[in-house]
């Protein structure tokens, strides 16, 4: 089962990324992992949380725009080559990534088109895949 | 006067053109007369220009008579171009100022009842009645669109809201109880109002609202398209001013192709404002006005600053008096980036055609290194975003190339969180023009 992230976008400008802590922090919302993408004027903010809904619905309270959208997390241990196994086990298939971080309790969260289709891969080939 | 089932005034609304021309020849004649016999400004610029006021014997020697511009209402502050005693002016109204000496113009009792009348035959014509409920989200006070709009509606028996503009959800909630059917006021509220109703869970298709005068600002037919489709009614474009009388002095019939000017009270000619020459009707040009019945402060061939043009041809609706094209802009509004003239409105024509972008923008204009900058600010609403960059950006770029192929240069499409774009209750600011900062 893939997980939820949600996608928020901001402007690129002084205190925004902060407001959307502070948002999370005032609804006792854990934030696990986070990765930013920025264009010239403005970027996406990916976020792993306790409770999606929960902190969607007060983002979108506060006027910011937000997404969600399922992605792949799959836990590893903290050493040398973990990354490597999960990227060659999806190239060997033919599996693009589109973006990939790290968040917390050394779990990496990935996205690719067929997110049905390489889960199975990665748990088929005996990945800890987290929901 | 009696209305029938279809005209408010039908003997003069259909009457014959030669008819009209009559009219407006005997009425300027008297307009001109009045002007000079009893103001010391008119019997200068009339004298200085050789004009005889009672050498007036065609239409067509308006030619004669010198324009008259808003500095010439500002030099003549606050009363200077009154054409009675200040005893016989029961009424001022006035523009903001914002960028000089305010502009104030008077109404005698026949003034305000003249304006009554000639609003009133175009709502009536338009389909407003006795039944109807009409909603008045103009400002009241010294701004001229809530009050005509308030006198219309009593003279047709209608039931008048004078809620003023503002306090959105109140608005919405006044329309859903009182049952409004008619609306009045800008285009760009009525976008405001569609977004609140959508977030407080109001339905337009629940409402009674059918048509809606909307005016105060250009707007393009892309922007009454949407407002039609979300509003759930006919949006007609009301146009007038102050300097001239206030709404009423054109408005579109449900036919939707043009102004008709209400020409028994008002003589429209479009002239280069440049050249100041007289153009012929279809070319396009400056908007100026002559009122023909007005006391207190009745205009000679004004300089409205609207760019328009007329259509003179037969209208379906049966009306008989000559249509302007709705204005797209005002020459000061109109925007010369890198040597190429852009009127807001043309990018609104775009913006508005692009599925699921809000209906809300800013033009930013800078001068970077010598060099104009034009972009334009849209906010990303959950309906166009996407989790990723690529998306956004391919969107960016396709607004672009519409831009671009539609308007000849290149604008920047700027995305911005929701709400950064200031929402208007009234006249909507579409510019921002840092290069005056």
């Amino acid at each position: 089962m893939p997980i939820k992230q949600l996608t928020v976008f901001l402007e690129n400008k002084l205190g925004r990324l902060a407001e959307v802590a502070r948002i999370l922090k005032r609804e006792n919302i854990n934030l696990q992992g986070f990765s930013t993408t920025e264009a010239r004027d403005y970027g996406i903010l990916r976020i792993v949380v306790s409770d999606s809904d929960k902190a969607r619905e007060a983002l979108k309270k506060a006027g910011f725009t937000t997404h969600v959208a399922d992605a792949i997390c799959v836990g590893v241990e903290d050493r040398p080559g973990e990354l490597l196994q999960i990227l060659d086990t999806l190239t060997e298939q033919k599996v693009n990534i589109d973006y990939i971080y790290v968040i917390a309790g050394t779990r990496i969260v990935l996205s690719v088109p067929d997110i049905e289709k390489a889960e199975k891969i990665l748990v088929e080939k005996g990945f800890r895949v987290c929901q | 006067m009696t209305a029938n089932e279809k005209f408010w005034d039908a003997e003069i609304t259909t009457a014959k053109r030669g008819k009209i021309k009559e009219i407006q020849l005997e009425r300027l004649k008297k307009t001109v007369n009045h002007c000079y016999k009893s103001n010391d400004f008119y019997k200068k610029r009339l004298d200085s220009a050789g004009v005889d006021p009672d050498k007036i014997n065609s239409l067509e020697d308006i030619e004669k008579i010198p324009f008259t511009t808003k500095d010439d209402l500002r030099d003549n502050y606050p009363f200077g171009l009154f054409c009675t005693p200040q005893s016989e002016v029961v009424r001022v109204h006035a523009s903001s100022g914002t960028t000089g000496n305010p502009t104030v113009v008077g109404y005698t009792k026949n003034d305000l009842d003249m304006w009554a009348e000639n609003l009133a035959r175009i709502m009536y014509d338009a389909g407003v009645r006795k039944e109807d409920v009409i909603q008045i989200s103009h400002g009241f006070g010294l701004f001229t669109g809530g009050f005509g709009f308030l006198y219309a509606g009593e003279k047709i028996g209608s039931l008048v809201i004078p809620i003023s503009g503002g306090v959105t959800e109140r608005q919405l909630k006044v329309m859903k109880d009182y049952k409004s059917t008619v609306i009045a006021c800008t285009p760009s509220y009525c976008l405001y109002m569609a977004e609140v109703a959508e977030n407080i869970g109001i339905k337009f298709e629940d409402l009674n609202l059918k048509l809606g005068f909307l005016g105060g600002e250009p707007w393009t037919d892309s922007m009454k398209d949407e407002i039609e489709k979300r509003l759930k009614m006919k949006a007609l474009n009301s146009y007038g001013l102050s300097e001239v009388m206030g709404p009423g002095v054109s408005c579109e019939c449900l036919e939707q192709n043009g102004l008709h000017i209400n020409e028994d009270y008002f003589i429209a000619e479009i002239i280069n404002p440049d050249t100041e020459k007289v153009l012929k009707n279809g070319e396009k040009g400056e908007l100026v006005f002559t009122s023909l019945t007005k006391e207190a402060f009745p205009v000679l061939r004004y300089r409205t600053k609207d760019i328009s043009y007329l259509i003179d041809e037969p209208c379906a609706c049966g009306k008989t008096f000559i249509k302007m094209a709705k204005p797209i802009g005002r020459s000061d509004d109109m925007l010369i980036i890198r040597g190429v003239n852009i009127f807001p409105s043309q990018i609104e024509e775009v913006l508005m055609k692009v599925k699921d972008l809000e209906p809300h923008y800013l033009i930013v204009i800078d001068r970077v290194n010598y060099m104009d900058k034009i972009e334009v600010w849209v906010e990303v609403s959950e309906k166009i975003f996407h989790e990723k960059i690529m998306d956004l950006e391919f969107f960016e770029k396709s607004i672009e190339d519409r831009l671009y192929s539609s308007i000849g240069i290149r604008i920047k499409v700027s995305l911005k969180e929701p709400k950064t774009i200031e929402r208007s209750e009234g006249k909507a600011r579409r510019v921002w023009d840092k290069r005056k900062a």
